[in-house]
């Protein structure tokens, strides 16, 4: 995993990974909102968010077996899910000869419904935006410097860490440890402190060298891309504003 | 493919549950950026940006709970020793913001309650534990990692309650059969045990730092340092 690339980043060229990071994170931010203000009863909604959530796709180029294959993030908790019409209580149906909670299945449906569309909102945001953009969007959206300089470094270490991790397993192995499966986690456990110490020196210097050379929090404007106007509002807007007015809807309509 | 996890996710809590920790992540956040701000010199940047990396990684071993309820290390220990209490909140909270954006790991619209949980109630509890066993327990490096055990174990299982709190206050969906009681056994068990990998690991961790660069250790100031250096030699 590095900063600039990750296993859930598409490395692609469309619209949506044009875009500007602050509107895409706005978009998605308040697309989510809208799903899980909607009363759960309301099962058409759920039917036309799933259909808003296309366009995104498509305009990203987004392969949907590549989508389908990181939705799997969430099987856990969707075997899980399915236990609540079993446990549930309260009134009872009848459904091919299992008696189900109608609470359950409702409840099922909720958790279901409302967390695969927030994982296909993410995922298709960390699909069109690297980590990098993702900071710089939320440092444009008015997020505390405090807070983006210390995710700028967390993303950064996370190289740094996986890179002494692997030199001192390297250093390890060459000096005759030989680890198979569990084994492997004494001397791990035994280096952890080690490697956070080496991942820190390694760290310090990356950082003094920075302000050296004039970092004062926050990396130069010119790295970046354009920030967003009007237009590329407008067009993140083509997904959360409908979803907004679905919420709406079924609120009133219930 | 890489584990990933959910902490709390969407749809699990009910909108003024969701709405109300928001407002009090968003307040503890706004209290520790103050603070925080104060406290980041040019010792403490890159290490609140790698207590964070470390976070982030030991955050990926984990499991399921309960339905879009998952268990697994907080680190708000770790950086309550090491980076103090105000940044040391920043920084669970930072893993916690990029994972639900970029991993789709934890609802967007359940990060209040996330934050308020892991972020700003475990690390408040880790440090206030660890404020009053440094000082009682005797200045070494066991009595040090005695402090790292038992913050690690307390500060999980009060986070994981204070799930139970806000599930009881708000809960959208019914996740097991026995209500409530049995929601707060399965959180407590469960998190008495990844308390203690926790207390493990950090206790590891921030004694090693604490025997070569006791300087960068947080908890640390303010307290007489020759005892754990000295034993160390």
């Amino acid at each position: 995993m590095g900063a600039g690339h990750h296993v859930l980043h598409l490395d692609a060229d469309s619209p949506v990974h044009r875009l500007a990071p602050e509107v895409k994170v706005a978009a998605t931010v308040l697309f989510t909102v809208a799903v899980v203000a909607t009363p759960r009863h309301v099962l058409w909604a759920f039917g036309l968010y799933a259909l808003l959530l296309v366009v995104p796709a498509v305009a990203a180029r987004v392969p949907a077996g590549w989508l389908g294959r990181r939705v799997w993030i969430e099987a856990p908790f969707v075997l899980l899910a399915f236990a609540l019409p079993f446990a549930g209580t309260g009134e009872r149906v009848d459904w091919l000869g299992l008696s189900l909670s109608v609470d359950g299945l409702y409840g099922a449906f909720n958790v279901l419904a409302k967390g695969t569309l927030g994982v296909v909102a993410s995922l298709l945001l960390a699909a069109t935006t690297t980590p990098r953009d993702l900071i710089v969007g939320l440092d444009r959206l008015r997020c505390p410097q405090v807070f983006t300089t210390i995710a700028t470094f967390m993303l950064r270490y996370l190289d740094v860490l996986v890179g002494e991790a692997r030199r001192m397993r390297v250093a390890r192995l060459s000096r005759g440890d030989d680890p198979r499966f569990l084994w492997q986690l004494r001397g791990f456990a035994a280096g952890i402190g080690a490697l956070f110490l080496r991942a820190y020196e390694r760290g310090e210097r990356v950082y003094l060298a920075m302000v050296s050379r004039g970092y004062d929090g926050r990396m130069p404007d010119g790295w970046h891309g354009p920030r967003a106007g009007v237009r590329q509002w407008a067009a993140a807007a083509l997904v959360p504003l409908p979803a907004v007015g679905i919420a709406v809807a079924a609120a009133v309509l219930g | 493919m890489e584990q990933l996890a959910l902490h709390i996710s969407n749809g699990v809590l009910g909108g003024p549950v969701a709405a109300a920790t928001a407002v009090v992540a968003a307040v503890g956040l706004t209290l520790c950026v103050q603070r925080g701000r104060r406290d980041l010199d040019d010792r403490l940047a890159p290490m609140a940006g790698l207590v964070a990396a470390f976070i982030f990684a030991v955050q990926m071993l984990n499991f399921p709970v309960l339905p879009g309820v998952s268990g697994h290390l907080l680190g708000g220990t770790l950086a309550a020793l090491l980076v103090g209490p105000w940044v040391g909140a920043l920084c669970v909270s930072i893993v916690l913001v990029v994972q639900a954006l970029m991993f789709a790991d934890g609802g967007v619209t359940a990060l209040g309650a996330n934050i308020t949980n892991m972020a700003l109630l475990n690390t408040a509890v880790a440090y206030l534990l660890i404020v009053v066993l440094l000082r009682v327990l005797p200045r070494t490096p066991a009595g040090l990692a005695a402090t790292a055990v038992v913050a690690g174990v307390v500060a999980v299982v009060a986070a994981a309650l204070g799930f139970v709190l806000q599930y009881a206050l708000g809960g959208a969906t019914e996740l097991t059969a026995g209500g409530l009681g049995s929601i707060a056994a399965v959180m407590t068990g469960t998190h008495a045990l990844i308390g203690i990998g926790e207390g493990v690991i950090t206790a590891v961790t921030v004694v090693t730092v604490a025997k070569t660069r006791p300087d960068l250790v947080y908890a640390l100031r303010g307290l007489r340092k020759p005892d754990l250096v000295e034993s160390a030699a």
